[in-house]
């Protein structure tokens, strides 16, 4: 067997090292050091169509991340989609008639939903709406519009 | 006909008997482990046999795997002209199923094997009956501190294995491949969740420490005492071992990732 004192250095080093370790994973690895989950304000937001938006896509305004999006659910009556955004609480000075495009990240990334300012002098608060809103791109409509207007462009 | 059945039947009892006593067995050491906790030396001393020295084998495991998927990564993306996304690769990859999975095959192959030998040979040549003669329970002073051991080293060992991984796939893409750094790392904190992605590998790793410890000191008490009951013991743990964590890490990337 070996000395005592030596083993339990030894495995504190490797205790360490594995807290190390799992720290390094959170801090660097994982998204922990930017954006937190606590806190923030909800507000929503309607859409015709979402495309590929998912919950935990960033919301960004002016191409800096404020916030994720929380939830999206249907509307029954309006066969809406209703995306809930969660916004930092230190982005607190958005007027209320900022409106919402959902955009893609390059041409086939991931989309998020941007914000792009108003006027007001009034500025969101919890549970409010933003009312402007813009549908997301979809590819397949954009290509099948492109190709029936050049269709008809070459009957004519 | 009915020979075929018997047999069968005879297996099929066996291995539920086999089952059953694994469990028992796990509750007498479980109740072992508050006592454990006023020695806790002898768990410092096996963290070092179970943890401490399969480390090296895991650290240069994770650095290979990491610098693998580092470049078999590169080579498919940069196709898409996507190599920037190199890191989320690696990183999810790694700590999500790698880290935990490959870690604990090996520690089944390093740590677990030594246990079952080990308890195995102490039960052949009656070390524990001795200890029974003397009113020591082998069970709470020779299996609880090596299963607790092996809860304790898993995570440690999983994270280190996902960290240096997490690091050579930077050296292969970042420092040979020419990705650019602040890409690689600014995609991996995008896509890596701490919660979804690291707090799940950790329950995968604890959980893979637990099959895989109680496997390999189950399978040394049960020993058959000769010396060929211990080779059968040690094959059996790495066998069972493996195939248990392979068949839990399906069932768990079903629960946590759907």
């Amino acid at each position: 067997m070996l000395e005592s004192k030596f083993v339990e250095t030894i495995v504190g080093l490797f205790v360490a090292l594995g807290v190390a370790a799992l720290f390094m994973l959170a801090m660097k690895v994982s998204n922990l050091s930017s954006l937190g989950e606590d806190g923030g304000y909800d507000v929503t937001a309607r859409f015709l169509n979402i495309g590929g938006l998912k919950v935990r896509s960033p919301v960004k305004m002016a191409g800096v991340v404020i916030g994720r999006v929380k939830d999206i659910e249907l509307d029954r009556q309006s066969y809406e989609a209703v995306a809930t955004l969660s916004l930092a609480s230190k982005f607190d000075k958005i007027p209320t008639d900022t409106s919402a495009n959902i955009y893609t990240a390059g041409l086939l990334g991931e989309q998020y939903v941007s914000l792009d300012p108003g006027a007001e002098d009034t500025f969101l608060k919890d549970g409010d709406r933003i009312t402007l809103t813009q549908s997301a791109v979809v590819l397949e409509q954009l290509i099948g519009r492109f190709l029936y207007q050049k269709a008809a462009g070459d009957e004519g | 006909m009915t020979q075929a059945l018997e047999t069968l039947g005879r297996a099929g009892l066996r291995s539920f008997e086999r089952l059953g006593r694994g469990q028992i067995f796990m509750a007498y050491v479980l109740a072992g482990i508050p006592e454990i906790a006023l020695r806790w030396r002898l768990v410092v001393h096996q963290v070092y046999a179970v943890g401490v020295l399969s480390l090296v084998i895991i650290v240069v495991s994770g650095l290979f795997v990491g610098m693998v998927l580092g470049l078999q990564g590169y080579n498919t993306l940069v196709d898409f002209g996507a190599e920037e996304s190199l890191g989320v690769l690696v990183a999810l990859s790694l700590v999500r199923e790698l880290g935990p999975v490959v870690s604990a095959l090996l520690f089944a192959g390093r740590a677990g094997s030594a246990l079952t030998a080990e308890i195995g040979l102490m039960k052949t040549t009656e070390q524990l009956s001795a200890m029974e003669m003397m009113a020591i329970d082998p069970l709470h002073r020779v299996v609880a501190p090596r299963f607790l051991a092996g809860i304790i080293s898993m995570p440690l060992l999983a994270a280190m294995f996902s960290a240096v991984g997490v690091y050579g796939g930077y050296f292969i893409g970042v420092g040979l491949l020419g990705v650019d750094e602040g890409a690689f790392w600014s995609q991996m904190q995008d896509a890596v969740d701490l919660r979804d992605d690291i707090f799940n590998g950790v329950i995968k790793s604890i959980v893979f420490g637990v099959a895989v410890t109680w496997i390999a000191v189950f399978e040394g008490y049960d020993t058959v005492p000769t010396a060929e009951g211990i080779s059968r013991a040690t094959t059996r743990t790495v066998v069972n071992s493996s195939l248990a964590v392979l068949g839990l890490d399906f069932i768990l990337t079903a629960l946590m990732f759907d």
